[in-house]
């Protein structure tokens, strides 16, 4: 069935695929947020193991999701995955120690004899928290701001000096903190992930003070994410944009590129409006309601971030534009047609890509037979595995 | 100026990649193995129902949580590692490298994921038979992921099912079956687990063995090694015999990797295998020194180790480089001339398909179709050797030949000697003596560490042994890298050496203390 599309499907498909998977990932990094919560919100040792403790039943959806986000990118686009991280070193690098460190945070916070001590592991989720966070949503302003880099594929031929992409950026890819936009999107995704937090803590805990204090910094998060996410989508909406000449391939940059690009696709304004939507109608429901309804914010405004960030990563892709601008020489732009797999491989995964609902519908068994109470201070202690 | 790729880069991404796939596979072997253990524990508890059982389980499953955790943490930056410091291999064969990536992470690392988070809170969430469906899907989710990353690994020793592309500049896949089922994909994955379940069996020994001299939780300590000492025996057969499947794919695919393992300089026929030796010190290819200043050999049998017959001609490292032999297979059937040739040929076939490639590359862009199809025409013939242009001279060909061959050695004694010591405690357990046997309770314990080397060796001797390739003839680590400022990657390697070292201490320390504490509350449900 894959196998008679064309290429231009097929690259289509697979950058939706990609770009929901990077969705989904802004959604998870709840657990990012919640980490920087967790002296906030948490008062003495008892709270702060159910904070821990219920983020740390979610953390490995997030991590193996950033991880197939890695691999489904470089197996459908691999000239990104290959100028991005070869060229961006510093950028990537920043974002994956901070995830090392999280990986055993969990597990070896509140295990006795443990070397670091509990508080250096609470701070490994802290640092996660907001590294992971800023920086990512900082690469993913690129997509829109550009980096520069320069790819010459026929350097294979040059025995001595081989290699096809440089980064000519004079920091490999740390120089994107400098631009302005860039710090706003990550700023947003830093602030949105602590809002999604305390709406999982809404969720998952059944713990008076610890609600208190969510609703608290629900609405003290929301404030900044707002003020960050609007001034960069209105920003995005002036700046002009990369396009590409469909024809020739040629990439110059358009005024208005990403509002015409809005107004061109419908169907993603409308995933746009619904998603910020839902976004702020998560918010709302605990500040105004209580009891049951309080507590499923997060089921409005998960799915929300979801359809938001879709629709921004189709703004970057879609309609003749190239996601990974370089401004640098923009001829080495990369879209979704010059930097995709081949025709076959592209099909081949798209076989792979079929197993993606059944993978979701065992997360989701497994996630609500789990999650089928709430969590609170006597679990704790009866629990016999615990972080 | 003539730029050029700076020499440190190469080293320096290579010490990086080799520190954190050691690290790496300090942890997955057992995840691999102790996942089955436990599962296999747990089923005897829900047929039984006797609670012991479940606070075995329980036990070696705490175990398996920390060590879970260190594994996931490295090998996130493995997989990120190709894009950051192998960029150019990851453009040159991302078409058909990624996919086993992506493959590996939505179909694998999510059911692993996913249940292993059943498997530890859900025991008073869940049914039991949900609970030990989800234990054995973690097994299962962390051998498929193993499955795929060897598959890419496996890929790179021996690159099938795909073709080069030179408007793209980079090798397309042309056939997914045969990149999964290449033999040397089959055989590198059963190795490959097999090794982890042998680990696994010998970590639930060692540390079983460890409370029974210290005359505690006997019965746990009994019933866990009569599990995986079984287990184990089963297992290391198996590694043993796809031990041997791999160097009878090593001999055909890649005989320079061959030669380094067994210190072979000059081939003869019925060559035998060096079971003990020491390499002369600073041999090198071709200047006439003995490879070994003492070695015990046994007849024939590196000929049928590596071809089915006592006669087989074996080239060594010298014949590789000069060529001129007549080779038992060629690695690319049909693509190779009946008598092998020189390095320095292949060097210059090489150049010759890169050259054409630039022609080609140049006639396309004026359309001139004649000269394009031409300059495609050379460049095809001589594509079997493209990585060879690469090598400034014949001896880069040659992988270090000491660390191979000891690595190698090291890794076959120890696996002969956990089947000896599998069926040692097997009988000991069989005639009721284990537990007063107590040098053979000891020889357990510090059997653990040895494993380890032995999981290390192998992997030396698989990526050592094939230097200087990335990909096998076609592409070595000079051509492979990012361009990236070798100070960077240096200050990248220690934060990581370090981090990992410090994660290593917490995780051994503990681990030693929830040995000590052992099982804790009795099975209640």
């Amino acid at each position: 069935m894959f196998e008679n599309m064309s290429i231009e499907t097929l690259q289509s498909y697979w950058y939706i695929i990609v770009s929901l998977l990077g969705s989904v990932l802004v959604f998870l990094m709840f657990v990012q947020g919640g980490q920087t919560l967790i002296y906030t919100i948490g008062k003495n040792e008892e709270e702060r193991k159910m904070l821990v403790n219920t983020l740390g039943r979610k953390w490995e959806f997030t991590f193996t999701t950033l991880v197939t986000f890695g691999g489904a990118f470089f197996a459908s686009f691999p000239l990104f995955y290959s100028t991005s991280f070869g060229g961006a070193y510093w950028v990537w690098m920043a974002i994956l120690f901070p995830f090392i460190i999280q990986a055993v945070a969990y597990e070896f916070r509140s295990k006795p004899n443990n070397f670091l001590g509990q508080k250096t592991y609470e701070w490994f989720l802290i640092i996660n928290g907001l590294l992971g966070t800023v920086l990512i949503g900082a690469a993913v302003s690129t997509f829109f701001t550009g980096s520069e880099f320069s790819i010459n594929k026929t350097s294979m031929i040059n025995l001595t000096d081989p290699i096809i992409s440089r980064w000519e950026g004079p920091a490999n890819g740390l120089e994107a903190v400098l631009n302005w936009r860039n710090v706003a999107l990550g700023l947003a995704v830093f602030f949105l992930a602590r809002v999604l937090g305390t709406l999982y803590f809404l969720n998952t805990i059944a713990d008076e003070n610890i609600r208190k204090r969510s609703k608290k910094h629900l609405l003290i998060n929301t404030i900044p994410f707002l003020i960050f996410f609007l001034s960069y989508v209105i920003a995005l909406m002036v700046y002009p944009g990369f396009a590409v000449d469909p024809l020739s391939g040629t990439v110059f940059m358009e005024p208005y590129k990403y509002f015409h690009n809005l107004i061109t696709m419908p169907g993603v304004l409308i995933l746009f409006i619904i998603g910020v939507m839902l976004v702020l109608a998560g918010i709302a429901l605990p500040l105004l309601g209580e009891g049951k309804r309080g507590s499923t914010g997060i089921w409005l405004a998960g799915p929300g971030t979801i359809f938001t960030v879709l629709a921004l990563f189709l703004l970057a892709g879609f309609n003749n534009t190239a996601y990974y601008p370089s401004t640098y020489d923009l001829q080495s732009s990369l879209t979704i047609h010059n930097s995709s797999s081949s025709h076959y491989t592209l099909t081949a995964m798209s076989y792979v890509s079929i197993m993606v609902p059944f993978v979701v519908a065992y997360i989701w068994y497994a996630w609500k037979s789990i999650n089928n109470k709430k969590i609170d201070a006597a679990e704790m202690k009866s629990e016999s595995h615990t972080y | 100026m003539i730029e050029s790729v700076d020499l440190s880069t190469i080293d320096w991404s290579r010490a990086q990649f080799a520190l954190t796939a050691i690290y790496h596979w300090l942890f997955v072997p057992l995840t691999l193995g102790l996942s089955f253990l436990i599962a296999i524990m747990e089923t005897i508890y829900v047929k039984t129902g006797d609670p012991e059982w479940k606070r075995i389980t329980k036990f070696w499953m705490t175990l398996f949580g920390i060590n879970f955790a260190i594994g996931v943490a490295t090998g996130i930056i493995l997989e990120f590692q190709f894009g950051t410091n192998w960029s150019n291999y990851s453009w040159f064969v991302g078409d058909i490298f990624g996919a086993p990536l992506a493959i590996e992470g939505i179909m694998a690392f999510f059911l692993e994921s996913t249940f292993i988070a059943v498997m530890f809170f859900g025991w008073n969430k869940v049914s039991k038979g949900f609970h030990l469906t989800s234990s054995w899907l973690t097994a299962i989710g962390a051998n498929l992921s193993a499955l795929w990353i060897l598959v890419a690994n496996a890929w790179m020793q021996y690159p099938a099912g795909m073709h080069f592309n030179p408007d793209t500049v980079r090798n397309e896949m042309v056939n997914f079956w045969e990149v999964l089922l290449s033999p040397v994909a089959v055989n590198k994955f059963l190795h490959t687990v097999s090794s982890g379940y042998v680990t696994g069996a010998i970590f639930v020994i060692g540390i079983s063995a460890w409370f029974l001299l210290k005359k505690r939780e006997l019965l746990m300590a009994q019933r866990s090694i009569l599990v995986a000492s079984i287990f184990g025996l089963i297992t290391s057969l198996f590694l043993a015999f796809t031990g041997d499947g791999s160097a009878y794919q090593v001999a055909q695919k890649q005989p320079m990797k061959l030669a380094a393992m067994e210190g072979l300089y000059k081939g003869e026929k019925g060559v035998g295998l060096v079971a003990m030796g020491i390499l002369t010190p600073g041999k090198k290819a071709g200047d006439g020194k003995d490879a070994f200043l003492v070695k015990i050999e046994i007849p024939k049998l590196l000929s049928v180790l590596g071809y089915r017959n006592t006669d087989a001609y074996v080239p060594g490292v010298e014949d590789l480089i000069q060529g001129g032999f007549k080779p038992e297979f060629s690695p690319r059937p049909a693509q190779e001339s009946a008598i092998a040739i020189s390095v320095e040929e292949k060097i210059n076939k090489g150049r010759t398909a890169v050259t054409a490639l630039g022609i080609y590359k140049e006639a396309k862009a004026v359309d001139d179709k004649a000269k394009s199809d031409s300059a495609l025409k050379v460049m095809k013939e001589n594509f079997p050797y493209f990585g060879y242009a690469y090598l400034n001279k014949p001896a880069s060909a040659i992988p270090n030949v000491p660390v191979t061959f000891y690595s190698f050695h090291i890794m076959v004694a120890l696996g002969v000697f956990f089947i000896l010591l599998f069926i040692a405690v097997l009988y000991a357990l069989k005639k009721k003596v284990l537990e007063k046997q107590r040098w053979l309770l000891w020889l357990s314990v510090w059997t653990i560490p040895l494993v380890y080397l032995a999981s290390q060796t192998g992997w030396i001797v698989a990526e050592m042994g094939r230097q200087p390739w990335v990909i096998q003839d076609l592409m070595p680590t000079m051509a492979a890298i990012s361009k990236i400022d070798a100070s960077s990657v240096v200050i990248t390697f220690f934060l990581f050496a370090a981090v990992f070292t410090a994660l290593l201490i917490a995780e051994i320390m503990i681990m030693k203390r929830q040995i000590s504490i052992g099982p804790k509350e009795g099975g209640t449900k």
